[in-house]
């Protein structure tokens, strides 16, 4: 067991750099990451073409300058509530995720706000569904509510697998507790569940029904011009702060010899963001009412046992 | 001080919501608005250094406000709003009843002789209700299990109408399920 | 910030929550207003825990308690929504009159 007399030994980044440095750090630093994966899926999905790198900043601007639209009678308060509030969201996720082995913001409870801005954003997806009093978008925001429900408790049982194994909340705990073993090592369900319900959280790759070609772009189908661009930044952004969070969580965070720390955590980030394109776009999308009863009856089990697996571990002494 | 000017604006906020749930037409419009009374006070327990509940309330109300809307869309005339109703029965007495409840609270909370703070905080205020409720308050962590487990059980077997003999048959030997949604896994 | 004025603002959302569990009609509204009920207890149980007792776990175990009765609350409430429209199309309480006793 990891020292528990010690609560808070890393400062937080806010104590460290300041407030305002420290929230432009994190903002800047998941814009990027959102970019990076954004591209990623561009060449992957281009079948290796490195030309494409560049067709996300092209689309940025495309979003940026292209006329709105409506429809008949939007929810228009709710409408942009919750395309405003994807984006957010996404970025708020990365607040507790070590930058520099520092986190904008520290507490006993960080895998749960991790969970919580999830739970938020799942909420603010199925509103930019119901939003635009348009059918198609309002059977991708239902498909997207039961995918997150069927998808929520098996993330859920992930994330609390690596709280259990650190006996701590605290993602900086969790990166100090896998010192010696990187926890991919021992908790391999937890880890491939998590990048999974990230994915099917930002309803992208294999998960990407809600705004499926079948109910012509569901969820963000009645979405323009800077309003698409909001939505579709914060599914890229969620997905990189997913990708930097399964690194903390599994990969052991920063830790790596010779170079720096937060250069180590950027490479696992990447490499972890490749891997989930490179698998990710290798399925086809799943119908949801087949693969929502796999979660349930075969995800919720699975990661129930393996939460059994480390606990057993833990009291063995294994990662003390 | 500014700690002070964020908890009264949030338990405005909070107090503002709960009456736009039973204000406004739309429903999905009631449900976020209760969602955003909940995130309201959420964040003034995070004020009050209670971190994990906070957040763990945020996290809960939200999946719960989700699948309420559900409800609300489903149950509902007029879901979206589209129209100015009302659904009230009795609407004076509840409105009196709501107030004498509040002005009977209020003028408890401001004169009763409160007791003054006993002990100091703890360092971590997670620390102390996990170890509580796996020590000294198990019982309350036992009887929410049995509890919980028991609601799931009785709200399946309120809300589902087919049984298995809507599934095997009526003498129970289909080899296979008759089940309206296939599913995903082989039966 | 001082334990009344929390303490008021919960006394204020218990009454709110009370007028809509009494003055509305569909089944599902009356569970809203009893969501909002059990929110001014989860706010008065914070206080009481930051401003009375912080030493002691007890009012953080109301909390808790106060979250797992919302659910339950939830869960059996929806129930028995889906229980009685299929039984008879009731989707509000003054169409079930027949049942108070």
């Amino acid at each position: 067991m990891p020292d528990m007399t010690t609560p808070e030994t890393v400062a937080t980044s806010v104590a460290a750099w300041g407030l305002l440095p420290a929230v432009a750090l994190v903002v800047a630093v998941a814009l990027a990451l959102g970019l990076v994966f954004a591209a990623l899926d561009r060449v992957v999905v281009a079948g290796g073409d490195a030309n494409a790198m560049a067709g996300p900043s092209r689309t940025v601007v495309r979003w940026l300058v292209k006329q709105r639209r409506t429809t008949l009678a939007p929810d228009r308060l709710l409408w942009r509530v919750a395309t405003g509030a994807v984006p957010v969201l996404a970025v708020l996720s990365m607040a507790v995720v070590p930058i520099a082995g520092r986190t904008l913001w520290s507490t006993s409870a960080d895998l749960v706000w991790f969970n919580a801005m999830e739970a938020l954003l799942w909420a603010a997806v199925w509103l930019v569904g119901w939003g635009p009093n348009a059918v198609h978008a309002l059977v991708g925001g239902y498909r997207f509510l039961a995918q997150g429900l069927a998808y929520e408790l098996p993330l859920m049982f992930a994330l609390i697998t690596a709280g259990l194994a650190a006996g701590s909340l605290r993602t900086t705990d969790v990166v100090a507790a896998q010192a010696d073993l990187w926890f991919v090592v021992t908790m391999p369900v937890a880890f491939v569940v998590f990048l999974a319900s990230a994915a099917a959280f930002a309803f992208w790759g294999p998960f990407a029904a809600p705004a499926g070609a079948d109910i012509a772009g569901g969820v963000v189908s009645e979405l323009s011009g800077v309003e698409r661009l909001l939505v579709e930044a914060g599914r890229a952004i969620f997905l990189g702060a997913s990708a930097a969070m399964g690194a903390t969580l599994f990969l052991g965070g920063g830790s790596g010899p010779w170079l720096p720390d937060a250069l180590w955590h950027l490479l696992k980030t990447v490499l972890l963001m490749g891997l989930m394109v490179v698998a990710g776009r290798r399925v086809p999308v799943l119908r949801p009412d087949r693969y929502v009863e796999a979660a349930w009856v075969v995800l919720v089990p699975v990661t129930l046992l393996q939460a059994l697996v480390v606990a057993v571990l833990v009291l063995s002494g294994m990662y003390a | 001080m500014a700690g002070d000017i964020a908890v009264v604006t949030l338990g405005m906020l909070a107090v503002a919501a709960g009456i736009a749930v039973f204000v406004v037409d739309s429903m999905a419009r009631a449900t976020f608005a209760l969602l955003a009374s909940f995130l309201a006070v959420a964040g003034i327990l995070l004020a009050l250094d209670l971190v994990y509940l906070a957040v763990v309330t945020a996290l809960m109300m939200t999946m719960e406000m989700a699948v309420m809307a559900i409800f609300m869309i489903m149950f509902m005339m007029n879901p979206a709003g589209l129209m100015p109703m009302t659904m009230v029965h009795n609407a004076r007495g509840s409105a009196v009843a709501g107030a004498s409840v509040f002005t009977v609270l209020t003028v408890g909370i401001w004169t009763i002789d409160w007791p003054a703070r006993q002990g100091t905080q703890p360092d971590d205020a997670t620390r102390q209700l996990g170890e509580s409720i796996m020590g000294g308050h198990m019982l309350v962590m036992l009887v929410i299990g049995i509890g919980l487990f028991a609601t799931i059980i009785a709200g399946t077997v309120l809300a589902t109408q087919r049984g298995r003999y809507d599934r095997f048959g009526p003498e129970l030997d289909a080899r296979r399920p008759h089940d309206p949604v296939a599913g995903g896994l082989p039966r | 910030m001082t334990l009344q004025i929390v303490l008021t603002v919960a006394a204020a959302l218990i009454g709110v929550g009370l007028f809509g569990t009494l003055s509305q009609q569909s089944i599902v509204m009356v569970m809203m207003g009893l969501e909002l009920v059990v929110n001014g207890v989860l706010l008065a149980g914070g206080a009481a825990w930051y401003f009375l007792t912080p030493s002691a776990p007890d009012a953080q175990m109301l909390i808790v308690v106060a979250l797992v009765v919302m659910a339950v609350e939830m869960v059996m409430g929806f129930a028995a929504t889906i229980a009685i429209y299929r039984a008879r199309q009731v989707d509000m309480v003054d169409m079930a009159k027949d049942l108070r006793g």
